[in-house]
C-alpha cells in the first residue's frame, strides 16, 4: 500500500497529462481531465500525508533494487507537506484556469503542461536520489518553459529567454556538482551520501561542492544576487501561470536547499550556514526594496517573492529546531498566500483593463468582494495578526532572538514593515483611489469574474485557517524540522538493514 | 589523461561562459550547449578514469568480476545528454520565435520586461 501512495503523486499527473494530450482536439475533455487530474492528485497527496504523519518516513525502492543501488522515493513530513501544497495550488490554478485561459492556449496543451509541471514538482519533493532530483528539475523546467512562452506575446518571449538561459545555467552547475559528488562519495542516494560525506577525507572539497549546489539551487530559488530573472519573467504569462510558478517553482529550489543543507552538507555548519544566513538577509532586503520601487501590480508581487525567499532560508541559516520549523511554516504560508495574490491580480487586471497601478483604481467601490479577496492575502503577507503571515514571522523572529541573532531579528521585522508599506501601495492605487479618467476600458465586467473568485476564496480561507490553527501547524512543522535536523530516521528508513 | 580532460573541461567552461556574456541570443544558446557538454565531461572525469573490464555479471554470479569499470557515470551522462538534447531543441525554437516576434538578436534590446 505504501508503494502506491508514494508513486501516486507522480503517476496520476502523468496519466492524466497523457490522456489530455491525446484529447487535444476536444477542449471540453481537456478541461475535464485537467480538473480530474488535479483533484485526484490532491486526494493522493492527502492520503500520503496522512500515512506519513501516522507511520513516519515512507520509502519505496523502485524496481525492488535495494538502496543505494536503485532509485528511492522517500516521504518524510517535510516532503509530504510540500506535496500537499503542490496539489492544493495545482487544484486552485486549474479551477481558475477554467474561466481565464483562452482557447488558443487550451488548444496547444495548456492542461497537460500544468499536469506535467505538477508531476515534476512532486517528483522533486519525493525523490531520495540526487541525480533523480536533477531529472525532476528538468521535467519541471521544460513544462514551465512551454507554459511561459505559450501565447507568444512579445513580453513573454523576452522574459522567457532570460528565464530559460539562467535556469539552464543553474542545471549545468547542478549537474557538475552531482558529478563531483559522485566522484568523491561513489553514491547518489542522499541517505547513503549523508553517511559517506561524514567520513570523507577532504572536508574542504565537500564545502566546495556545497557552494556549487548553493549557487545552482540559489538561481532556481531566486536568492540574492541571483534573482534577476524572476522579476523579468514571472509577470508576463497569464495570471494562472504566474500563480502556479510563484507558488511552486522557486519553492522547489528552496526545498532542495533545505534538503541538501540538512542531509548532505552539515560538515562545516559554521561556515556554510553563516553564508546562507547572510544571503537570506540580503535577499529579504533587496527584494522588498525592489518591490517598493515598482509601479506594476504583478511586478510588485514578483519582487515580494524574492524578499520572501529570504524568510524561507533564514531559518536554515540560524539552524535551530525552532528556526527550521519557522522556515517550513513560512513556506506553507507563502505558497498559499502568494499564489492567491497572483490570482487576485489577474482578476483586478481584467476589471481595470491594465496592469499598471497608476491606470487602475476604484475597485473597492465597484467590487468589494474582489477587494476583500485581495486584502486577506495581502495583510497576511505583510504579517498582520491573526493571519498566517503573522505567526510565520513571529516564529522566525523568536528563533532569532532565542540565539541572540539580533541583527537577523531586526532585518526580519524591518522587512515586514516595508512589505506592509508596498502592499498598502497596491491597495491605495488599485482599490482605494477613484478610477483615473484616462483609464483603459475593462476587459470584463461584473459577473464574468465571479467563478474566478472561488479558488481565491478557498486559498484565502486556508490563510485564515492557518492563523486560527497556528499552534497545530507549528507542532507539525516542529516534527518536520526535527526530522531534518536529525536525519537518522530518514537514513534508517531508506537504507534498511544496510549500514 | 586526467589532466588533459581537466583542461578540456576548463576550456569548455571558459568558452561557454564567454559566449553567454555576449549580447547575441544565439551565442548565449551555443554557450549553454558548451556548458552542458562541459558538465558531462566533468562527470566522466570526476568518476575516475581507469582501464577496466566491462561491468558484465557472469551467468549465476551476483556481482561483476573485480576490476570492472563503474557503469553509473556513463548512465548519468547518457541521461544528461538526452535531457540536454531535448532542452536544446526547445531553446533553438524559442530563439527563433523570439527573433520573429521581437525582430532582434540583441539581448540588450529586450528591455520591455525590465
Amino acid at each position: 500500500m505504501t508503494h502506491q501512495l508514494l508513486v501516486m503523486p507522480i503517476v496520476i499527473p502523468l496519466i492524466f497529462a497523457a490522456t489530455a494530450l491525446a484529447a487535444r482536439r476536444w477542449p471540453a475533455a481537456q478541461r475535464a481531465l485537467g480538473v480530474a487530474g488535479a483533484a485526484a492528485l490532491l486526494a493522493a497527496a492527502l492520503a500520503l500525508f496522512a500515512r506519513v504523519a501516522r507511520d513516519g518516513v515512507q520509502v519505496v525502492q523502485l524496481g525492488h533494487w535495494p538502496a543505494p543501488f536503485g532509485i528511492t522515493l522517500v516521504a518524510d513530513i517535510f516532503s509530504a507537506i510540500m506535496v500537499v501544497l503542490a496539489a492544493v495550488i495545482g487544484a486552485s490554478v486549474v479551477a481558475y484556469s477554467l474561466f481565464s485561459i483562452d482557447r488558443g492556449r487550451e488548444a496547444f496543451g495548456y492542461y497537460p503542461l500544468v499536469l506535467v509541471l505538477l508531476m515534476g514538482v512532486c517528483g522533486a519533493f519525493l525523490t531520495g536520489d540526487i541525480f533523480n532530483l536533477y531529472v525532476w528539475f528538468e521535467v519541471m523546467l521544460i513544462a514551465s518553459f512551454v507554459l511561459m512562452t505559450l501565447g507568444g506575446e512579445r513580453a513573454q518571449m523576452e522574459g522567457a529567454i532570460k528565464y530559460v538561459v539562467l535556469n539552464l545555467v543553474s542545471s549545468a552547475l547542478f549537474l557538475a556538482g552531482v558529478g563531483i559528488l559522485y566522484g568523491m562519495a561513489g553514491t547518489l542516494n542522499m541517505a547513503d551520501l549523508h553517511g559517506r560525506l561524514a567520513g570523507i577525507e577532504h572536508p574542504g572539497l565537500v564545502t566546495v561542492v556545497a557552494m556549487l549546489f548553493l549557487v545552482a539551487f540559489g538561481i532556481k530559488a531566486a536568492v540574492f544576487p541571483l534573482f534577476f530573472w524572476l522579476p523579468a519573467s514571472y509577470h508576463n504569462p497569464p495570471a494562472a501561470v504566474s500563480a502556479l510558478f510563484s507558488g511552486l517553482l522557486t519553492k522547489v529550489g528552496v526545498y532542495a536547499i533545505l534538503r541538501v543543507f540538512t542531509l548532505l552538507f552539515v560538515q562545516d555548519v559554521g561556515f556554510t550556514h553563516w553564508i546562507i544566513l547572510v544571503i537570506a538577509a540580503l535577499t529579504m532586503v533587496t527584494g522588498v526594496l525592489g518591490a517598493v520601487a515598482q509601479g506594476e501590480f504583478r511586478r510588485v508581487l514578483s519582487f515580494h517573492i524574492v524578499s520572501q525567499i529570504g524568510y524561507m532560508i533564514v531559518g536554515l541559516g540560524l539552524f535551530t529546531p525552532l528556526a527550521l520549523a519557522g522556515s517550513i511554516f513560512y513556506i506553507v504560508h507563502h505558497i498559499l498566500v502568494k499564489a492567491n495574490l497572483f490570482l487576485v491580480s489577474g482578476i483586478a487586471e481584467r476589471l481595470c483593463g491594465s496592469r499598471q497601478l497608476k491606470e487602475m483604481g476604484g475597485l473597492y467601490r465597484a467590487r468589494p468582494a474582489v477587494a476583500a479577496a485581495f486584502l486577506v492575502p495581502a495583510l497576511s503577507l505583510a504579517g498582520v495578526p491573526p493571519l498566517s503571515g503573522f505567526f510565520a514571522k513571529l516564529i522566525l523572529v523568536q528563533s532569532a532572538l532565542e540565539i541572540r541573532a539580533y541583527p537577523t531579528a531586526a532585518v526580519l521585522v524591518g522587512v515586514g514593515l516595508l512589505t506592509l508599506f508596498s502592499m498598502s501601495k497596491i491597495w491605495n492605487e488599485a482599490f482605494w483611489k477613484p478610477l483615473p479618467p484616462d483609464a483603459p476600458a475593462p476587459v470584463e465586467h461584473g459577473r464574468a469574474v465571479l467563478p474566478l473568485l472561488v479558488p481565491v476564496a478557498g486559498l484565502a480561507a486556508m490563510t485564515v485557517a492557518i492563523g486560527i490553527f497556528a499552534e497545530s501547524l507549528l507542532a507539525l512543522c516542529y516534527l518536520a524540522a526535527g526530522q531534518l535536523l536529525d536525519p537518522s530516521s530518514y537514513v534508517a528508513a531508506v537504507m534498511g538493514e544496510l549500514p | 589523461m586526467n589532466v588533459l580532460l581537466a583542461i578540456a573541461v576548463g576550456g569548455l567552461y571558459a568558452a561557454g561562459l564567454y559566449l553567454m556574456m555576449r549580447r547575441s541570443m544565439i551565442k548565449a544558446i551555443l554557450g549553454l550547449a558548451l556548458l552542458s557538454h562541459a558538465a558531462n565531461l566533468l562527470i566522466f572525469t570526476a568518476a575516475d578514469l581507469t582501464r577496466a573490464r566491462p561491468p558484465l555479471v557472469r551467468e549465476h554470479a551476483t556481482a561483476p568480476p573485480p576490476a570492472s569499470a563503474d557503469p553509473i557515470p556513463q548512465a548519468l551522462i547518457l541521461t544528461a545528454i538526452v535531457i540536454g538534447f531535448g532542452i536544446m531543441a526547445f531553446a533553438l525554437v524559442l530563439v527563433h520565435r523570439t527573433y520573429t516576434v521581437t525582430g532582434t538578436d540583441d539581448l540588450d534590446r529586450m528591455r520591455s520586461t525590465e
